[in-house]
């Protein structure tokens, strides 16, 4: 017999770590669901959720309107669709590049560049966003006799949207370029084009790792709170324009979080309401992905 | 027999590396011809070069011709993308697209507008299908995924696809090393009965399939065409000892 008592305690080691993992994130859930409770019972939870004025800071203490999210939540999704609309045509678009069509020294040198990117701390991009983008963005738009404030959605999306751009690109590249290469020559075999080819085989072909692509950076880009406080800004206008400023759920907390405050007054409290909101909504998006890909995986698999 | 594909002193290589010397080879109108020999002999380089499929590999340089029709398929006027649509491809591995069945055989017709109205590319698909001897099998299932058919069908699916573009000339790796005995047995039927319509060019490691499927047979070492002739007179007498010593299993 071969030290079989050690491979089991060896066993139960591991399975202790697994365990710890899933119970310390149970820990946090129901924490912040206390958390949470607590302020419900200070401010109606319809008033929180269907509110459209979110003014906690100019409240004296103890006064419990003021506490309407809805700004909060379209100003994220506000600068979370820009942020995308930049991120997603753009990343997919250099991915194609690199893998299709780029020779393999430009493959060499761009690669690692776009790894490198990725990895720098969010900081620097919101440094430079307010910096240099918005104030660039401000004067083209006085150029066209239009108003933008500098602190506006536009700038912080857009910003947002460079910063996801070399991990989103990189992760597609990964995703397109792991394709087998018998799809690609039977396509062509077929006298299809280069381009025919990505189209309509490889880019339905890699889609549920884009659409995991997508996701990572969605859920980065949504959980972004640096930038937004440098380059948005803490006004909670409830609105759609990106030439306006708007603030995000994450900005808020941070906001509501600094300085000295007791642990149980509403303004306090509302932070946790909001993180358990964002909470619920990122683990709905993801389980919803995860769903539509196993499910695209196991048609087209 | 006219030549459908004359090969001309054929030299390849990929960057330094010469794989393909002096190859000469006729391919006869309506018959197989498969190419043996060991591997890494340059079979499937040779097979590449008839479609030029191998433009898309960095560094591949050529020297010698490639005629289709007596025409040079390498000259710089040729239109590839067209050269491809007169000859299809089957690769070793069956290699559906992620589309449905119906999808797949419509992908070469659908690029390359090959019909008027859905009506005559429903008929399309179904005709090809029934030619690559799989439509009873699929007919009730067209709109399902091709990936979930079984390898053999898969492979038939493939040469439906292939045949569904009008090609003249189809070119095949080694189209039945990834399939069962009895799905091997199905294609090389079909194989068999394409040779009507079609120039067939296969290459295959199997001596009873060359023999069952083609009518010449060339064999190459070493990136160099050893000898070609009739396969009944090349397997029964064969002039060159490398030859002989692949047929006899001395080596292979
Ligand atoms: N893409 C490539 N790059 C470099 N060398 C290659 C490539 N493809 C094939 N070769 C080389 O060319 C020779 C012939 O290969 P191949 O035509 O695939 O042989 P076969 O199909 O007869 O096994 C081999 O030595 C192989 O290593
Ligand atoms: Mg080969």
């Amino acid at each position: 017999m071969r030290s079989l008592w050690l491979e089991r305690l060896v066993r139960y080691f591991f399975f202790l770590c697994a365990l710890s993992a899933v119970v310390i994130t149970i820990g946090i859930v129901v924490s912040l669901l206390g958390e949470t409770l607590r302020f419900f019972a200070r401010v109606s939870i319809i008033d929180f959720l269907f509110g459209l004025t979110w003014a906690p800071q100019t409240l004296p203490t103890g006064e419990t309107s003021g506490f309407g999210a809805i700004p909060l939540f379209t100003g994220t999704a506000l600068i979370t669709l820009i942020a995308m609309a930049v991120a997603l045509p753009c990343g997919t678009m250099v991915a194609i590049y690199l893998s299709e069509y780029a020779s393999q020294t430009m493959r060499q040198i761009f690669k690692p560049v776009l790894e490198t990117l990725a990895g720098i701390p969010t900081l620097v991009y919101g440094f430079f966003a307010v910096t240099t983008l918005g104030p660039l963005l401000r004067d083209t738009a006085e150029f066209f006799h239009l108003s933008l404030v500098s602190e506006s959605a536009l700038n912080a999306g857009l910003i947002m949207g460079i910063m996801i751009l070399p991990y989103m690109s990189s992760l597609c590249e990964d995703a397109l370029h792991s394709l087998p290469v018998a799809l690609r020559e039977g396509s062509m075999g077929l006298g299809a084009t280069s381009s025919e080819t990505i189209l309509k085989v490889l880019l339905p072909a890699a889609f549920p790792n884009l659409m995991a692509a997508f996701l990572l950076s969605l859920s980065r880009a949504i959980g972004e709170t640096m930038i937004v406080v440098m380059a948005a800004g803490l006004a909670a206008n409830l609105t759609f324009n990106p030439f306006e400023a708007v603030t995000t759920v994450t900005v808020q907390i941070v906001s509501l979080l600094t300085g000295d405050q007791e642990f149980d007054n509403a303004k306090t409290l509302a932070a946790f309401g909001l993180g358990f909101v964002l909470f619920v909504l990122t683990f709905v998006l993801n389980l919803l992905a995860l769903y539509g890909v196993k499910r695209y995986k196991r048609i087209y698999g | 027999m006219p030549l459908k594909i004359d090969v001309k002193d054929l030299n390849l290589f990929y960057g330094d590396k010469q794989a393909l010397f002096n190859v000469s080879l006729g391919f006869p109108e309506f018959q197989t011809t498969a190419l043996m020999g060991p591997s890494g002999c340059g079979k499937s380089s040779l097979l590449r070069c008839l479609n030029r499929l191998n433009d898309i590999i960095p560094n591949v340089h050529i020297q010698g011709k490639v005629l289709l029709d007596k025409e040079d398929i390498y000259a710089p006027s040729l239109d590839v993308v067209e050269l491809r649509t007169h000859v299809g491809m089957v690769f070793q591995k069956p290699n559906p697209f992620p589309h449905s069945i119906y999808e797949n055989v419509a992908y070469g017709p659908r690029i390359h507008t090959l019909f008027k109205d859905k009506t005559e590319l429903d008929e399309i698909v179904e005709k090809n299908l029934a030619r690559a001897g799989l439509w009873d099998e699929v007919k009730d299932r067209l709109h399902q995924p091709a990936t979930r058919l079984s390898g053999g069908q898969q492979q038939r699916l493939c040469i439906a696809r292939a045949i569904a573009v009008n090609p003249e000339v189809i070119l095949m790796d080694e189209p039945c090393s990834a399939l069962d005995p009895i799905a091997t047995a199905r294609v090389e039927e079909l194989i068999d009965e394409l040779r009507e319509r079609f120039t067939i060019v296969i290459v295959t490691h199997n001596l009873q399939q060359a023999a069952r499927v083609s009518q010449q047979t060339a064999f190459f070492h070493s990136g160099h065409l050893v000898e070609a002739g009739e396969t009944g007179a090349l397997f029964t007498m064969p002039q060159d000892e490398r030859t002989q010593g692949y047929i006899t299993g001395r080596y292979g």
